[in-house]
């Protein structure tokens, strides 16, 4: 009763909610279209760039779309002149490499630093946050002198072994095993499980919404990865993709633009056809260990 | 099978004191049950015999031998939580094989891949598969043995966790309040199934519980802990019947007991509410005790209160609880330094009062627990001149 009068005598009626609601609504989403345009527009501009013939890409007017479908000569000038498969592949290996190596390592000393009691437990978990704190350019030349008295430039372990450790890796899974019951650990070496036994067969499968969106990270960042490949790598056979794109535009393509861009869409394409098939994947995990 | 003994276990937690020297024998097929309050050390003494924690003092042996420097799995024993703690990604079937691939399989035989290397390990299997099966059928989840924990209800997971306790014939079953999750029902009915289960395994059981009905009604013998000692250890009857102390008194039994504050007068003869009665304590004059009556020893008195042997006092029905076949009634004791009373009854006796009813309650003398300043039983003197006696309270 009281709410009926309330709503009669105040100055909202239903229409004025109506409209109300439209604008707060029309609102948020133009805010969130805008920065979803200004997010895709270079990837929007690759894809059109990669389909237009040169003399169009630096023709004044913007257009969307190419008065001259040039796509399939930009392709296989692309997949001729430069070997963008052994780029991809070089960058699979390289991914894969060093996230096998971080999970091996960060798991079991994550699962340490959450779950076993030990002393100086704490004082080694604020060295793994310091560890965050530390950007690879910092190690660079050390690690070059390194790997170069010990004549590993030009091979995938170089181009590996700065990653290996990923303190990121194990905050981000002491930050999820922290919320694994004790109880099952305990059930577990009651049952006869090694420490080991249960990271792995108990622990570990528990985890992987942690270990999807870890992988998503890892996998974008090396993939990505310029700094380090063009330090150590010098060798065209061995190079991942952005590097190999810089070695494919310093060679012939010179400013052949449709070219370069259509070999980065294709260089760009696994990784994201991969983050949209595990894409909720990767949402579950950030949500879920509570690094936002 | 086997025996249980600890000597002076003491542990702490940093600073704070969880455990101060408990000594405690469990003879070989008993049900013990670790009775008290939250945070009282019950859990941490159990954890300490399963060798999840470590003792900062004292030993631990099963069987007649010590085990603390044994691990967990080393020591015959089987351990029930109550979070179940079933792992979430196998299957019932793998989470009952669990203990025995671990114990039968070596770690050859357990890896992926090289376990294909191995004939013997199929032999082995087919033996683990049988036993979970025997389980299974005993605990009647044969039938789920395929779902993972998150399928089954909580009746089903507890059975779950008591099978992959059973499968390895531990000589010993740790029980950490195994039944605390379940819904009321279901709780009644898992206790006959431990108690049976009990009987017919033989195995002794150590069973935590902060629920003293679970305590009195599944236990051979009940140990009440607080503040990480043991404050009574006996029989469920024993504690009931016999209380040590006030804070025994006090746990045990459903109401709670009833206290009354009485005064002790001239020749140790106690004052209750002013009015003498006819027992005695060996105390000194005006030194305060508390009285304790369990609520059916309480009774109404009809026509004029004052019989030989027989306290009484006033007090107005403040509420009537209906549990089918008894009443519980709440007495408020109006301008009395006391808390209200309670008092178990017919539904006969309880249909014949109207709320707010002033009465007369009268309990017999002797069945009523004595209490000292410190909590300690007192216990009365004799009509026929029997000394009584202070029991002292341990610390």
């Amino acid at each position: 009763m009281t709410d009926l009068t309330l709503s009669a005598a105040g100055p909202v009626t239903p229409v004025h909610s109506v409209l109300r609601r439209f604008i707060t609504l029309a609102l948020v989403h133009g805010v969130l279209i805008a920065g979803a345009i200004f997010m895709l527009a270079p990837f929007i501009w690759m894809l059109v760039t990669s389909i237009k013939p040169p003399a169009e890409i630096f023709s004044a007017e913007i257009s969307l779309w190419p008065k001259q479908f040039y796509g399939v000569q930009n392709y296989l000038f692309a997949l001729e002149k430069a070997p963008l498969l052994r780029f991809a592949l070089n960058g699979l290996v390289l991914c894969l490499g060093i996230l096998t190596v971080q999970l091996l390592v960060a798991i079991p000393c994550a699962y340490a630093l959450a779950k076993l009691n030990f002393p100086g437990r704490n004082a080694l978990f604020v060295l793994v946050l310091l560890g965050l704190c530390i950007p690879v350019q910092v190690p660079a030349m050390p690690l070059y002198i390194a790997l170069a008295q010990l004549g590993l430039l030009n091979t995938y372990f170089s181009m590996m072994v700065p990653f290996f450790l990923s303190v990121f890796a194990i905050f981000l899974f002491r930050q999820f095993f922290r919320s694994f019951p004790d109880d099952i650990i305990n059930a577990a070496r009651l049952d006869g499980m090694s420490e080991f036994e249960i990271v792995w067969w108990i622990v570990t499968p528990s985890a992987w919404p942690a270990i999807a969106a870890f992988s998503v990270f890892s996998a974008v960042a090396h993939w990505n990865d310029l700094y380090w490949p063009l330090i150590v790598i010098s060798d065209a056979k061995l190079a991942p993709p952005p590097l190999g794109m810089m070695f494919f535009a310093d060679a012939e393509t010179g400013s052949n633009y449709g070219a370069l861009t259509a070999a980065a869409t294709i260089l760009t394409a696994p990784l994201v056809i991969a983050f949209l098939i595990a894409r909720r994947r990767f949402i579950d995990g950030i949500t879920m260990t509570g690094v936002k | 099978m086997a025996t249980v003994a600890l000597s002076s276990i003491a542990k702490s937690f940093g600073s704070t004191k969880v455990l101060g020297g408990v000594d405690l024998d469990i003879a070989d097929g008993e049900f013990l049950t670790l009775v008290g309050p939250s945070g009282c050390g019950k859990s941490t003494l159990i954890r300490i015999i399963a060798g999840l924690e470590h003792q900062d003092g004292g030993g631990v042996a099963i069987g007649g031998s010590r085990v603390d420097h044994l691990r967990p799995h080393e020591r015959r024993v089987a351990m029930v939580f109550q979070s179940y703690a079933l792992y979430p990604h196998m299957s019932v079937r793998a989470n009952i094989a669990l203990p025995l691939t671990m114990s039968r399989l070596s770690l050859r035989q357990r890896l992926p891949l090289l376990r294909l290397l191995s004939r013997r390990r199929r032999e082995v299997m087919r033996g683990i598969e049988a036993d979970v099966g025997a389980v299974a059928m005993q605990l009647q989840l044969d039938h789920l043995l395929d779902r993972k924990p998150a399928q089954l209800s909580g009746g089903q997971r507890q059975r779950v966790a008591l099978g992959r306790a059973m499968v390895r014939q531990p000589a010993v079953f740790l029980m950490d309040e195994p039944l605390s999750n379940l819904d009321a029902k279901l709780r009644v009915h898992m206790r006959t199934e431990l108690a049976e289960l009990h009987k017919r395994l033989g195995a002794t059981f150590i069973y935590v519980t902060h629920d003293q009905v679970e305590a009195m009604t599944m236990s051979d013998r009940v140990a009440m802990m607080d503040s990480g000692s043991i404050l009574q250890l006996g029989t469920p009857s024993r504690l009931y019947e016999k209380p040590a102390s006030l804070k025994v008194a006090q746990f045990i039994g459903s109401p709670a007991i009833n206290l009354l504050p009485a005064t002790v007068a001239a020749a140790g003869r106690l004052e209750l509410f002013g009015r003498p009665m006819a027992l005695a304590v060996p105390l000194a004059q005006g030194q305060a005790v508390t009285l304790g009556i369990r609520s059916e020893a309480l009774a109404l008195v009809h026509g004029e209160p004052g019989a030989p042997g027989r306290a009484w006092f006033t007090a107005r029905l403040r509420r009537k609880e209906n549990l089918g076949s008894e009443y519980i009634l709440h007495f408020d004791l109006a301008g009395r330094d006391a808390q209200g009373v309670t008092m178990r009854t017919t539904p006969a006796i309880a249909a014949g009062l109207s709320e707010a009813a002033e009465v007369t309650l009268g309990f017999d003398e002797a069945a009523c627990h004595i209490f000292g300043t410190d909590g300690g039983r007192v216990e009365p003197r004799g009509e026929n001149g029997a000394t009584g006696s202070v029991v002292p309270l341990r610390a």
